[in-house]
């Protein structure tokens, strides 16, 4: 307990990032995520690492993909509208194979939409978010700690990986204070020999470089990258079960959705209901293992969500139409109430 | 296993977020979990703030506070909206300086606390807040002036440590009215 | 005895620029400053969109290839990563730059970001084909602007290095052609002072070269070498626009 401080999960981002050896941060103000560029420019100057605010979404992006470039861990955050602007170069980083760390502090869309929480960058958070064939590591906090803990982990994978990954957060966990703890280990950047930091003389040029105009090239490249983000689904899936064991019911739910989902779980048990819960960590890659087992039992999925239905896609998919899924959602910034999502467990306890 | 939630709310400026960090604090300190969470947006320039915070002995599912165990009331519009969503059996306390209508459940327990003149009588006109927070722990039975100092002593930066004892005296004449 | 030799910096290969096109001038300029300099091992240089896209290839020194009108932002990146000893440039082309990149110019400059930025003023787009470029001249016949650039519907070139002189940001600016020797020689001078600014940290260095693109004016090379004279320098006249050191020094 002694180590253990009070932040707002943005401020813990910030501060994992600064113990994960990200000494640049770029950003531009955006609610509900500008804690974390309040706190880089605060703390940057001091351990002389670089905070910039930058001119806009789209130059804070590609500074980061100067910086990864050159061979450095580095981070930029935004919220929904910001996100879209950063897509070309998230493009960019993924097509020239750069590992970096991309803050997305959901709020509600589409357009400039409201600034209270949401899950609606989902699709374009697993399924891309830019143009080309490609995918970024996405990591889905359920709380506080999380926040900070798989900040630390997007940095790992990034560079173990070569691709970029994201945080998908949102405003609730953004804005809200629980305990964290920073003792964490943090597996240092390894050796960069493709980084455009100065051939000192003593090696061939190196190019960093997304574009490659012979088709049967352009394919091998796309064809290599995939291989390793198999290897990325093979290896490093993470989810949390809880009282899946014996449920006839199974919610699913990530981030904000899942602490609600829980509390909801919690109360089903009270009434004898056998419901469990399962919330994914990573949501790509997606944790399809453990929906297609619990297809195998359940009787009936329910998938909670703030927006109009995004992952439950990804849960269709995983339980493979051997049981019916359906939506417990709100949308525009409203967050499902526990009464909400338990009587919808209620209703299909009884066989509706 | 106990769990306590609470909603603070108020106007924006009237320290509603602070009384709910000091609180979050008070139960870091005690080893408790706890989760604090604000609104945010433009109603935090003058409009209506409030924030959830939640005290417990496990783990805590939704940080979000639906129905309150303890509401704090600052003005009339937050006595307004939230009144009907405290626990049957919990508790309202309310700043009877700013509102003047008395509380329509009868379900609940209610502190009718003058906090903003008491306030403004003490020479803390900023610290209508902590009054009420004084208030609320004795109520509680966690008054506890220990863990205050040191809680206290968390939640106000180095660079403001001469708040430290108006923020104490605060709730001292909130907990002995 | 050897009189004349290719620039360490540059590559060993053929570039795929259009016969009579000052890109090859350029890059050759660039690589004997680098050369000349010493600071090929410590330089990393920016490839934008547009003719210029494959610059990546042509020099000797670490490469990346920046996003359209992206540059100046990745090259605040590369910088700010190591800022005592990358040397880091831009190579862009007006459309790059002047357009989709405004933004990204106008504040790295704004930032007196330590950086030099070459930057090609042909007044048009060339990799695409010969559209309307922000620094097309009034009347100019393009592929966009089939009847002439109609300023009332398409608005006026934007002459890059007097806005930016408006900046209190930026440390030099220059504008140059290399459509003769003495041209040539002149230009060399103002990138070799752009390179030399950002070794001695005193910040933003641009130089516009304005160049020709014989293919999609429709000219022969040496008329485009005159076309520079006649129609481009009176529009955007060579010089100086800002050197902040020089001015205090007086």
């Amino acid at each position: 307990m002694a180590n253990k401080v009070l932040m707002k999960g943005n401020e813990a981002i910030a501060e994992a990032a600064i113990k994960a050896g990200c000494m640049h941060y770029f950003g531009y103000p955006i609610t509900p995520q500008t804690e974390i560029a309040a706190y880089m420019a605060k703390r940057m100057p001091k351990i002389g690492g670089t905070f910039l605010q930058a001119e806009s979404e789209i130059a804070a992006i590609n500074m980061v993909y100067g910086v990864s470039a050159a061979g450095y861990r580095v981070m930029t955050s935004s919220s929904s509208p910001g996100i879209s602007l950063k897509s070309e170069g998230i493009s960019y980083l993924a097509g020239a194979d750069l590992p970096a760390v991309i803050i997305n502090v959901q709020r509600g869309g589409p357009g400039l939409g409201g600034i209270q929480p949401s899950q609606s960058d989902y699709f374009q958070a697993t399924k891309g978010g830019g143009h080309g064939d490609f995918h970024l590591i996405v990591l889905a906090p359920g709380n506080v700690q999380e926040m900070a803990s798989l900040t630390v982990k997007a940095f790992e994978l990034a560079d173990k990986y070569r691709m970029p990954a994201m945080i998908l957060a949102d405003g609730t966990m953004g804005q809200m204070m629980e305990p964290v703890e920073f003792d964490f280990d943090v597996t240092p950047a390894p050796e960069k020999p493709w980084a455009t930091n100065g051939t000192k003389m003593q090696r061939k040029h190196n190019i960093v470089n997304s574009l490659s105009l012979v088709p049967e090239e352009l394919e091998k490249f796309n064809f290599e990258r995939f291989e390793r983000y198999a290897q990325v689904e093979e290896n490093e899936v993470m989810y949390d079960e809880y009282l899946c064991d014996d449920a006839e019911i199974l919610v699913t739910a990530y981030g904000i959705a899942s602490r609600v989902t829980k509390n909801a779980v919690d109360e089903a048990r009270k009434k004898g209901i056998k419901v469990g819960l399962i919330r994914p960590i990573t949501v790509w890659p997606f944790p399809k293992k453990p929906f297609a087992k619990m297809a195998e039992k359940v009787k009936h999925v329910i998938c909670v969500e703030l927006s109009m239905g995004q992952m439950i896609e990804d849960v269709k998919l995983a339980v493979e139409c051997k049981v019916p899924v359906t939506l417990c959602n709100r949308s525009g910034g409203m967050i499902p109430s526990t009464e909400q999502i338990l009587a919808e467990i209620e209703k299909y306890a009884k066989g509706e | 296993m106990k769990t306590t939630k609470y909603l603070f709310s108020g106007f924006g400026g009237q320290g509603i977020l602070f009384s709910g960090k000091f609180l979050a604090y008070k139960g870091l300190t005690e080893d408790k979990q706890v989760s604090w969470l604000p609104s945010y947006g433009p109603e935090m320039r003058g409009g209506t703030a409030s924030c959830s915070v939640i005290i417990s002995d496990e783990l805590i599912g939704s940080p979000i506070v639906d129905s309150p165990d303890v509401l704090v009331a600052m003005n009339l519009p937050s006595l307004d909206k939230f009144e009907k969503t405290v626990k049957a059996g919990g508790t309202i306390i309310l700043d009877s300086t700013l509102i003047e209508r008395k509380v329509e459940r009868t379900d609940v327990e209610v502190v009718y606390l003058p906090a903003t003149r008491l306030a403004n009588e003490n020479g803390c006109p900023t610290l209508a807040n902590m009054i009420i927070v004084g208030k609320l722990l004795k109520v509680a039975g966690e008054y506890d002036e220990k863990s205050i100092e040191e809680t206290l002593k968390k939640v106000i930066s180095a660079k403001r440590a001469d708040m430290l004892e108006v923020n104490k005296k605060a709730m001292q004449i909130g907990a002995e009215f | 005895m050897v009189v004349f030799d290719k620039p360490k910096s540059l590559a060993d290969i053929s570039m795929h620029y259009c016969p009579g096109c000052t890109h090859g001038i350029v890059h050759r300029l660039v690589a004997e400053v680098i050369d000349e300099l010493g600071i090929e091992g410590r330089t990393i240089g920016i490839a934008p969109v547009g003719c210029s896209v494959m610059a990546y290839n042509y020099f000797n020194c670490d490469m990346i290839e920046a996003a359209h009108g992206r540059a100046p932002a990745v090259a605040t990146g590369v910088k700010r990563a190591n800022p005592d000893e990358h040397i880091v440039f831009t190579y862009q082309g007006d459309g790059d730059l002047a357009s989709i990149g405004m933004a990204e110019t106008v504040h790295s400059a704004a930032r007196n970001e330590n950086i030099t930025i070459i930057f090609i003023n042909n007044a048009i787009y060339g990799m695409t084909g010969g559209q309307m470029a922000p620094t097309s001249l009034p009347g100019q016949v393009t592929q966009t602007s089939p009847y002439g650039r109609d300023v009332n519907a398409c608005g006026f070139p934007v002459r890059v290095c007097e806005m930016l002189a408006t900046l209190d940001g930026p440390e030099y600016l220059e504008r140059v052609t290399v459509n003769s020797v003495k041209a040539i020689k002149n230009a060399k001078k103002a990138i070799k002072k752009a390179f030399q600014n950002q070794i001695d940290k005193k910040g933003f260095s641009l130089v516009e070269v304005l160049s020709t693109c014989p293919t999609n004016w429709g000219m022969t090379p040496k008329d485009a070498l005159k076309w520079v004279d006649e129609k481009m320098i009176p529009y955007y006249p060579l010089g100086v626009y800002k050197d902040r050191s020089a001015k205090e020094d007086k």
